[in-house]
């Protein structure tokens, strides 16, 4: 043990308190353990091992055998890392890197492979949930269906938790549960029924009132429940009827057949999709791989390509004219408060700098509405009525005013710093030389400056070009074009990303990926070449 | 009178020259500060409007002084859950990331060995693949894990939390890194020589040493993480598991946009109260921490 003279429940050793020259120096090898060390240790592997047990169960549930195998092999390595004395230098890099690895490395490479395929809505699953979804959807009602008394339940949260249907059968009186799995039956003693055949509460399940469930009357509609005879689906919210398929799925063809009109639509297994002769699509597909599609149609699709080019070039222009705004603003503002004889200096660094630290997200809001075109601030203040959002210059004059608030205040903050680090002797020496204050600045002071703040330019360009709380909060890509919902005047490349993922116009997920490693290459290469050229500017000034 | 007059000259001299060195400086200093403030003091005065609409708000509060927008906040919205929720996952996950930055810092700071190199370039690659680019994998991926592990899906501040943890090490490893070269090399050394461990030449020595920046680190992950919305609106949609900016947000949504702007104003100035007084309070330290960390690559 190496704490020979403090007392057991002291397991701290302060550096240079051992008697001198009572030992040889000690290699690392051989460094002491100590108790709070052993106990640190002890209680964190034992956190990782609980927290392995805990995940390991739903993969084995789950029957997914290779995350199961990375789990266990992460495990091990963690526990081989922290109980041999070896690999020090890893053991302060892992934690980091796992997390790098887990939500950082892993989704771009997930990004990158989803980019070359036609993932996203209609083309979310594999050809055989695309042909139940097809069979289940196509489910009517025909003379002689089944009627059942329904009452939309769920497990969990009234809002928000997943549906299920509790449904009487009107013959037999028994109580079923159903959902997307299909229906299973309820013991009577957990459930209690009205008068009309309708469930009024069920152990386990919360049953909807009728505002409640009108509120999700959509995903109620949706809802349908696979029955052996076909499928169940609401009508109403308090009747269920069973009905039968009338599209099906036909092996033999590979194609899905209308029992009706005796349509067929064949799939195609390189879109993904079933068409039918005259080109028409069916809405469920599969995911299949695309190959470079995506990409190419950035690139060749002139809806897209023109509106890609033009959001790519304000992109530029967005974030040239938010980080160069700021810097020459707030190096002015740096410059001025920077004088020996000024007075009140701190005073106005308190007041100036309060945008950085106001919640940039509600100031963002607050700005929208300061902007507003019938009461806003702006437009009273100023006596006139401009629609600023409504139009395509306005709109970008406005969004960058609001960066120059919101980022000013930082480059006011750290052109202070640099500008105390230049010695005052350099530019007392220009002056004693004859030289103009502006002379003086331009030779001396900005040279300095620009070496103290390149890096930081760098990254708030590469911030400001993917700045999608700036856009977003502000005028959500406005104004639109006419004739292009998708790619308005503001937008940034990163918010036309977000819609195309998430916007109400059906997710496609692959082009937004595509679209994602298109950024992210451009924003690589940008900042390659500034870090370069900063490089050699260093070399020349510093 | 002959020398009255030529003590007035040298007033007069003296003012011009004043104006002409200082004077300027502080009309411009003046315009600053008119502009800094110009937004909040419409929120403030959004936030004291009786009425609570965005088109009875002007710039000073003409119709009266109330606080009926702070307790309509409260009444109204989610708004002490979002609180609590923002603070819970900023709190959690700028220390959290403090902290694994500092373990990485430390090590490229002071330990040689192989990769070192590569691995300071790699994050540095890295860190320019912003992670909400990947967003729509992020979105698949935490689609599974909600099947799988529920309580870290969507819908809680755990997942987010791992989420914004992905990014921990980009974000300060080279800011930190800066400062812990700065540090003299003699005194881990001679602590090693008496016999430290480097887990207690890490904690002991460097943590302290550092802790001014780590404060100001941990404060801009903060400020970062309360501000984060892309990530988080695609994460938390139910109220309760809302954070401030998603929350926020929908209070400013569709047709409620003009009636709940006074409770909207009074809510940022709620969320602003603690980042404007840390702020600035550790200013002076973010000053010097921003300029002198700025390492080059």
């Amino acid at each position: 043990m190496s704490t020979p003279l403090s007392g057991p429940g002291s397991a701290t050793q302060t550096p240079g308190r051992e008697p001198v020259g009572s030992r040889l120096p000690r290699s690392r090898d051989d460094a002491p353990i100590t108790v709070t060390g052993l106990a640190g240790k002890v209680l964190l592997l034992g956190l990782t091992a609980g927290v392995a047990v805990w995940a390991a169960f739903p993969l084995i549930a789950a029957g997914l055998w290779v995350g199961l195998a990375l789990l266990a092999a992460a495990t091990a390595g963690l526990f081989y890392l922290y109980l041999t004395r070896r690999h020090i230098p890893a053991k302060y890099l892992v934690p980091g890197t796992l997390f790098l690895i887990a939500f950082q490395v892993f989704p771009v490479l997930y990004t990158a492979s989803t980019a070359f395929t036609n993932f996203g809505d209609g083309h979310r699953g594999s050809k055989d949930d695309a042909i139940v979804a097809i069979e289940s959807s196509s489910v009517t009602q025909v003379p002689g269906s089944a009627e059942y008394a329904l009452s939309i339940a769920t497990t969990g949260d009234p809002a928000t938790g997943a549906l299920v249907f509790l449904v009487t059968d009107p013959g037999t009186g028994a109580v079923s549960v159903g959902d997307t799995d299909g229906l299973r039956r309820l013991d009577p003693a957990d459930v209690t029924v009205a008068a009309g055949g309708r469930v009024t509460a069920a152990d386990g399940y919360t049953v909807l009132s009728v505002g409640q469930a009108s509120s999700r009357s959509k995903e109620i509609t949706d809802l349908v429940v696979p029955t052996p005879g076909g499928a169940l689906r609401s009508s109403g919210l308090s009747r269920a009827y069973e009905g039968t398929a009338v599209r099906a799925y036909d092996a033999g063809c590979d194609c899905v057949r209308d029992t009706e009109t005796g349509q067929t639509w064949t799939a195609d297994d390189e879109a993904g999709a079933f068409v039918a002769a005259d080109g028409e699509r069916l809405t469920q597909g599969w995911k299949v791989n695309v190959g470079l599609a995506n990409f190419t149609r950035v690139l060749t699709d002139e809806n897209i390509s023109g509106p890609f080019l033009s959001s790519l070039l304000w992109n530029f222009a967005f974030a040239i004219g938010s980080t160069g705004g700021t810097f020459l603003l707030g190096m002015l503002i740096a410059l001025v408060l920077h004088a020996p004889r000024m007075r009140g200096t701190n005073l106005y660094r308190v007041v100036l700098v309060l945008p950085y630290a106001m919640p940039s997200f509600a100031m963002l809001l607050a700005w929208r509405d300061m902007f507003n075109a019938d009461f806003g601030l702006i437009n009273s203040l100023l006596g006139v009525n401009v629609d600023w959002f409504g139009h395509p210059w306005t709109a970008r004059f406005a969004v960058i005013l609001v960066q120059l608030w919101l980022g000013y205040p930082y480059m006011f903050l750290v052109a202070t710093g640099a500008l105390q680090a230049i010695p005052r002797e350099l530019t007392e020496a220009t002056s004693v030389d004859g030289a103009s204050p502006w002379q003086s600045f331009r030779a001396v002071t900005l040279p300095l400056l620009l070496v103290a703040l390149s890096p930081l330019l760098i990254s708030s360009f590469a911030f400001n070009f993917n700045n999608f709380n700036a856009i977003y909060l502000t005028t959500e890509g406005a104004p639109f074009p006419a004739d292009n919902p998708a790619n308005g005047a503001t937008d940034l490349l990163i918010t036309y990303t977000y819609r195309l993922a998430f916007g109400g116009q059906g997710a496609q997920f692959g082009f937004a990926a595509a679209i994602s490693l298109f950024i992210f290459a451009i924003v690589a290469v940008v900042s390659a070449v500034s870090f370069r050229r900063t490089r050699k500017q260093e070399e020349v000034y510093a | 009178m002959l020398h009255r007059n030529r003590t007035l000259n040298r007033i007069g001299r003296r003012r011009t020259r004043w104006l002409a060195e200082v004077g300027w400086r502080h009309l411009v200093a003046l315009l600053g500060v008119l502009f800094s403030l110009f937004p909040i003091v419409f929120v403030l005065s959004a936030a004291l409007n009786p009425l609570g609409t965005l088109s009875t708000t002007d710039l000073v509060p003409t119709g009266g002084v109330s606080l009926g927008n702070f307790g309509g906040l409260f009444e109204r919205t989610a708004f002490g859950r979002w609180f609590l929720n923002s603070l819970l996952i900023a709190g959690l996950a700028s220390f959290a990331s403090v902290f694994l930055s500092a373990l990485a810092a430390y090590a490229f700071s002071r330990m040689r060995f192989r990769g070192r190199r590569v691995g300071l370039l790699s994050l540095l690659l890295i860190q320019m693949f912003p992670q909400f680019l990947a967003i729509v994998a992020i979105y698949l991926i935490f689609g599974a894990i909600t099947d799988l592990w529920p309580s870290i899906g969507f819908n809680t501040p755990w997942g987010l939390l791992l989420l914004y943890l992905g990014g921990a090490l980009g974000v300060n490893t080279w800011l930190m890194k800066g400062f812990f070269d700065t540090l003299p090399r003699e005194l881990d050394e001679s602590a090693t020589v008496d016999g430290a461990s480097h887990a207690q030449v890490y904690f002991r020595i460097m943590l302290p040493l550092v802790a001014p920046i780590l404060a100001v680190a941990g404060l801009l992950a903060f400020i970062g993480t309360i501000n984060e919305f892309l990530m988080a609106n695609v994460f938390l949609t139910s109220t309760d598991s809302k954070t401030l900016a998603v929350g926020m947000y929908g209070l400013l949504e569709g047709n409620e946009r003009n009636n709940n702007f006074g409770i909207f104003a009074a809510g940022t100035l709620l969320t602003a109260i603690p980042t404007v007084l840390v702020f600035q309070f550790l200013q002076r330290y973010i000053v010097s921490g921003l300029t002198s960390g700025a390492v080059k690559g």
